[in-house]
């Protein structure tokens, strides 16, 4: 394997005493989509940035395309591209006007007129840019990040905010990326995202690395349980649910009993014979497949979104 | 260089979008324009090239309010951030608010110079290369001064704060709108530590006495000194981000700024003569009203 085209060693970041990056490290090779997936405050945006050259670290290594993104000079910047976690650009300022001037900053450059037509966006180009929708912004910071054809693209959390339809615009085009052999590092706090997208993903929570490696590696870590979703006709105590034949676990929420279930076939039988013993009715009843969700609730002990 | 001339491009189309800039970069010198010339020249046609000269004097200094309120702007709403991902230096951005400023100056000067020959029959041009010097010079510096007030505030309301009480000792303690002989002495003397005094003499010099470049050598100094220290301090100061609090160090920076001002007017008091050219071309235009009409304006004795 030829050398990582991002390296990240020991990283720490703090701002006054928030500890925000508590040693975090992880590479990733040239070609992959890499994730970065984790809750708010996590340190996602702090790593993200210092690989961008926008803030110093405060301690640990990081190189990106060889090069270190403090580096004075704008060798580094030729080589990366970027859609911020929120990108802001004048109000007046027309969609067409502002691809030509990023792509005017650089060396090596897309047209930018094919990229607007990619992106949807040909029929905006006259449009100042606080007339465009949110989703039309993120597609045109997004055609903007690839103005120089980057050697690697830092997407820090390109789909929060977005309604769903255009959640999933914003997937076809990284999925194309994708498709290009184009280096990705994504920060993303949806599941699905990760799952999707990625190729490999480092789980980070509270300024640290918790997991890392792809997102069917990282499933079967968690594959010693499977997740059994109920609603039942009555309700139950959680206790005499994790009396049952394999539930390692069981908790209640809205109506929806959540049971982790070493043995999933033992467990649904004893299931359904304690529920007619009782009189009592399944309603409902999913076995869901692990999901990083999961393993990100087996090494927290919280919940993702909250 | 390139990133310079791209970025001044663009925001000259910004500033040509927003009213508030064309109101204060056009509009406005012109109703000073109207208001000075027709109040004070209308009967003498001698005192139109000492009134220009205030007028032009306040039209290069609008440059301090300028592009900088766009920048501060910028880097508020996170704007300025993008450019930093790209390879945008600051020197490029810094510079491209000068020069836009330049090029967006120069027609209103244009303008106020044909409206004074058209409507108000000012006779010849004055030194035009001299103005032409004077105007560089002098946007540079009010410009970058600007740039510098951008720099050490956290918001445009506390920049539009400063530089409004900048800005109206400028424009009141320099001679630009009331001619600097007719300011109690002591006024007279702390007018010499602001660089805004010497655009308007320098100006009245090249417009009234029309003297040549040599006769405004320390005019020129003054400006280009002021120009060069505060572009560099500008540079020195600049912050891209809006977190990014303003440090100590930038605040030692931005106080050393007042120094070769303060250099200036210990000099220009012990050596200079400019007070008393100052009172010459005021002089002069008061002694050419005709003898049946009153004069434009009362000197002190
Ligand atoms: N500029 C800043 N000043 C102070 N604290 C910050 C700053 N940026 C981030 N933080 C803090 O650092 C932690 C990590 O934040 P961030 O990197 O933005 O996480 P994420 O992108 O994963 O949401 C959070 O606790 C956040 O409050
Ligand atoms: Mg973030």
């Amino acid at each position: 394997m030829s050398a990582p085209i991002i390296e990240v060693h020991n990283l720490t970041k703090n701002y006054g005493a928030v500890k925000a990056l508590r040693g975090v490290s992880f590479e990733v090779q040239e070609g992959e989509v890499f994730g970065l997936l984790g809750p708010n405050g996590a340190g996602k945006t702090s790593t993200v940035e210092i690989l961008e050259g926008l803030r110093p670290p405060d301690g640990g290594i990081v190189s990106v395309c060889g090069l270190d993104p403090q580096s004075p000079g704008s060798a580094f910047k030729q080589e990366i591209g970027a859609v911020l976690q929120s990108t802001a650009l004048p109000d007046k300022l027309r969609v067409g006007e502002a691809i030509s001037m990023f792509a005017s900053f650089y060396k090596r450059r897309r047209d930018p007129a094919a990229l607007l037509k990619r992106f949807g966006l040909e029929e905006k180009r006259n449009t100042f840019y606080s007339y465009l929708s949110g989703g039309q912004k993120q597609r045109l910071a997004l055609a903007m990040s690839l103005v120089n054809e980057p050697r690697v693209l830092f997407l820090d959390e390109p789909t929060a905010g977005l309604d769903p339809q255009v959640r999933r615009e914003i997937y076809t085009i990284i999925e194309e990326l994708k498709k290009e052999r184009k280096t990705i590092l994504l920060t993303t706090h949806y599941i699905e995202e990760a799952e999707k997208l990625c190729d490999r993903v480092a789980i980070i929570d509270q300024g640290r690395v918790i997991a890392q490696g792809t997102p069917r590696e990282l499933k079967q870590r968690s594959a010693g349980t499977t997740r059994i979703e109920l609603r039942l006709a009555r309700p139950e105590s959680d206790a005499a649910l994790k009396q049952l034949e394999g539930v390692a676990d069981c908790h209640a929420s809205d109506g929806v009993y959540v049971v982790h279930s070493t043995r999933v076939p033992q467990t649904i039988v004893s299931l359904v014979k304690y529920l007619e013993a009782n009189g009592n009715e399944l309603s409902s009843l999913d076995i869901a497949a692990p999901s990083l969700e999961d393993v990100f609730l087996e090494l927290t002990g919280r919940r993702l979104r909250d | 260089m390139r990133n310079a001339w791209t970025l001044t491009k663009v925001r000259m189309r910004l500033a040509l979008r927003n009213r508030a800039f064309i109101f204060f970069s056009l509009v406005f010198p012109l109703i000073f324009l109207f208001l000075f010339l027709g109040l004070f020249a209308r009967s003498n046609v001698a005192a139109v090239p000492y009134m220009l000269a205030s007028v032009l004097a306040i039209t290069v200094m609008g440059s301090f309010w300028g592009l900088s309120i766009q920048l501060v702007t910028f880097r508020e709403q996170g704007i300025l951030r993008r450019f930093r991902v790209a390879p945008v230096g600051p020197g490029a951005m810094l510079a491209s608010s000068i020069l836009s400023n330049y090029i967006l100056t120069l027609p209103t000067v244009a303008i106020e110079f044909a409206l004074a020959r058209r409507i108000f029959h000012m006779q010849g041009w004055g030194n035009l290369g001299g103005v032409f010097f004077l105007i560089t010079l002098g946007i540079v510096t009010f410009a970058a001064l600007g740039l510098i007030i951008a720099s050490v505030t956290n918001s445009t309301q506390e920049t539009q704060v400063i530089n409004q009480i900048l800005w109206s000792a400028f424009l009141f303690l320099s001679g630009a709108t009331l001619p600097l002989p007719m300011l109690p002495i002591w006024l007279q003397r702390f007018a010499l530590f602001l660089p805004a005094t010497y655009l308007v003499t320098g100006l009245e010099r090249v417009m009234v006495a029309r003297v040549g470049i040599r006769q405004i050598e320390p005019e020129i100094v003054a400006l280009a000194v002021s120009a060069a220290m505060a572009f560099f301090l500008s540079q020195q100061l600049f912050r891209w981000e809006p977190e990014a609090k303003v440090g100590p160090r930038a605040k030692v920076l931005a106080a050393a700024t007042i120094v070769p001002f303060l250099l200036l007017g210990l000099w220009e008091t012990a050596h200079g003569n400019l007070r008393s050219t100052a009172r010459t071309d005021f002089l002069s235009i008061e002694r050419s009203a005709p003898a049946d009409r009153p004069a434009p304006l009362n000197a002190p004795r």
